[in-house]
């Protein structure tokens, strides 16, 4: 194949990464700028949306279309509560403290992990997807009658990978709006700016920090159910997600939702091409020496504001 | 209105607070002075529930508050404006407003549209700001500010700790209105000062803090009419 045709391919996957990574990096983004806590187990959150997924898709009949939309409902929905739980079972208890809460979530990420062993297995399983057709993509090349549009064998992209992007982009644009302009999102704003002066107009943090919790393990697991199609749900499947998901949050400023959002596609997009061009180690490489990079020389991340 | 009653309370091993009491009726000023540190700022915190009590009591209008859940003492109409003002300084000046409007909690009689005119017919100035990041205010705009977000949950009580910082002559007479006015509305206020002479004509008493304890409480109108009383107890 040329190197154009290529690049679309590249720049297709980069973009399907990005999708994902956005949800799962604002949900890690949020839940730090909130509640000032690093989740260590967010990346089992998003292995357990996967997880769930098989699991309602294995159980629902009717075509995986309809097991599918399923999952998408139910399993960022049962994740969300079982992280609303931990909020209040085991963060609440430790009164928030920033170095206990990433004892007690790195805790909750091997039960979870251990848990998921013992009841699903080693075993990687997919989920069908709901869809799968395959678009053929055209390019610009010399056809018989001079330059024209060619269709070069492989370049083509499937439904399922445009639906991925396009269901991150409509969450994360509901996921904005509802921050800026519902009351819940200004509640959240408020006690993420000033957590006593919250408490002094009678913002309830308590709840506050169990929605943000919930919120922020449920755009994991959206985007666990999300990849399931792609790349079949294992219980291991966190731990680069986490890693990924914290070099975004850490490039694009801790906190800052905008910040996170262009930093994942940053880091998607790169990824992407130099996974399909190079290889996925060096890709890896690439990400984790940008972020060096970044601490060295902007430690407060691409849009954050000075340290706190 | 609000009774504080031998009240102790600190940061950890440090006690700060050891036995303070005093009490604001409907319609009262009280003004509380002391020196840097004396425990002015930490008694208004313990009153509004964000420090725990290791003793005594405190009581809106005959209900005890003291050990209810902090984010539960402002719907009971208690309004506080912290020292230093603690805007919520990224958000826009009606989304501080709003803050204040949804801590009412559906209590007093004015509906949530009358408590906002009401507050802002205070703060013309704010009026024409709403869409502004509170933290571009002036000085004296997020002072005013941070009075009109304690007003819209219309406050019974009113805790103001040292609203006058950092402002001009002109600016402190403007606080100083508005202070008379809620008196005239019933509102029972708590003002802490360090310089109280600015604020002694509307004052009716004062209150000496030290050492974490009111150790004496004078009627305004006497520190006023006689300066050097007033000069001995501030200790100058
Ligand atoms: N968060 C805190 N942790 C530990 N000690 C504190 C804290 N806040 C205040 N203190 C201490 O409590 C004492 C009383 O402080 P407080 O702020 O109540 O004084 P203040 O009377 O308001 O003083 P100022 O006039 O300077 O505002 C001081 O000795 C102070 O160092
Ligand atoms: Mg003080």
């Amino acid at each position: 194949m040329q190197f154009g045709p290529h690049l679309v391919l590249a720049l297709i996957e980069g973009a399907v990464l990005s999708a994902v990574l956005a949800l799962m990096a604002s949900g890690l983004s949020l839940v730090f700028g909130v509640m000032r806590v690093v989740n260590v187990a967010h990346g089992e959150f998003f292995m357990l949306g996967a997880v769930t997924a098989w699991f309602v898709a294995a159980g629902t009949g009717g075509g995986p279309a309809i097991a599918f939309a399923a999952a998408l409902v139910v399993a960022p929905l049962a994740v969300g509560t079982l992280a609303a739980l931990a909020d209040g079972l085991v963060l609440k208890r430790i009164a928030y403290d920033p170095e206990r809460t990433i004892v007690a979530t790195i805790g909750l990420l091997y039960i979870l992990q251990q848990a998921t062993l013992m009841t699903f297995g080693p075993a990687a399983r997919p989920v069908e997807p709901p869809f799968n057709r395959r678009i053929a993509l055209p390019w610009i090349g010399q056809t018989d009658e001079g330059w024209g549009l060619i269709w070069p064998w492989g370049l083509s992209v499937t439904t399922y990978k445009l639906f991925v992007i396009a269901a991150a982009v409509v969450v994360l644009v509901l996921l904005r709006r509802g921050l800026g302009r519902t009351r819940a999102g200004l509640l959240m704003r408020a006690t993420q700016i000033d957590r006593e002066t919250a408490l002094a107009f009678g913002i309830p943090v308590g709840r506050v920090y169990a929605l943000t919790f919930g919120l922020g393990a449920g755009l994991a697991a959206l985007a666990g159910v999300l990849v399931v199609p792609l790349q079949q749900a294992h219980y291991l499947m966190g731990g680069d997600a986490l890693l990924l998901s914290f070099i975004t949050v850490i490039i694009g400023g801790l906190g800052s939702l905008g910040g996170t959002l262009a930093a994942a596609v940053l880091i998607g997009m790169s990824e992407g091409i130099i996974s399909v061009f190079f290889s996925p180690t060096l890709a890896k490489i690439a990400a984790t020496l940008l972020v060096a990079f970044v601490l060295v020389f902007r430690p407060q991340g691409l849009s954050g504001g000075p340290p706190r | 209105m609000l009774e504080v009653e031998a009240i102790e309370a600190g940061y950890g091993p440090v006690r700060v607070l050891r036995g303070l009491g005093f009490s604001v009726g409907i319609g009262e000023i009280l003004c509380l002075t002391g020196r840097n540190g004396a425990g002015k700022t930490t008694a208004l915190r313990a009153v509004m529930g964000l420090l725990p009590l290791t003793a005594g009591q405190v009581r809106l209008g005959g209900t005890v508050v003291s050990g209810l859940p902090a984010h539960r003492v402002p719907r009971l109409g208690l309004g506080y404006v912290p020292q230093g003002r603690r805007l919520f300084g990224p958000m826009t000046v009606a989304e501080n407003l709003e803050i204040g409007l949804q801590a009412r909690g559906g209590r007093p009689p004015r509906g949530r549209q009358g408590a906002l005119a009401h507050a802002l017919a205070r703060f013309p100035r704010l009026r024409e700001r709403l869409g502004q990041r509170a933290d571009t205010l002036s000085g004296g705009e997020q002072q005013m500010l941070a009075i009109a977000r304690a007003l819209c949950l219309e406050p019974r009580v009113l805790l103001l700790d040292e609203p006058t910082e950092g402002l001009q002559p002109s600016m402190i007479a403007a606080i100083r209105d508005v202070v008379k006015g809620l008196k005239d509305e019933g509102v029972a206020v708590v003002l802490v000062e360090q310089r109280i002479e600015a604020i002694l004509s509307v004052a009716d008493r004062v209150a000496f803090v030290e050492g974490g304890r009111v150790r004496e409480t004078v009627a305004a109108a006497a520190l006023g009419a006689d300066p050097a009383l007033l000069a001995a107890r501030l200790g100058v």
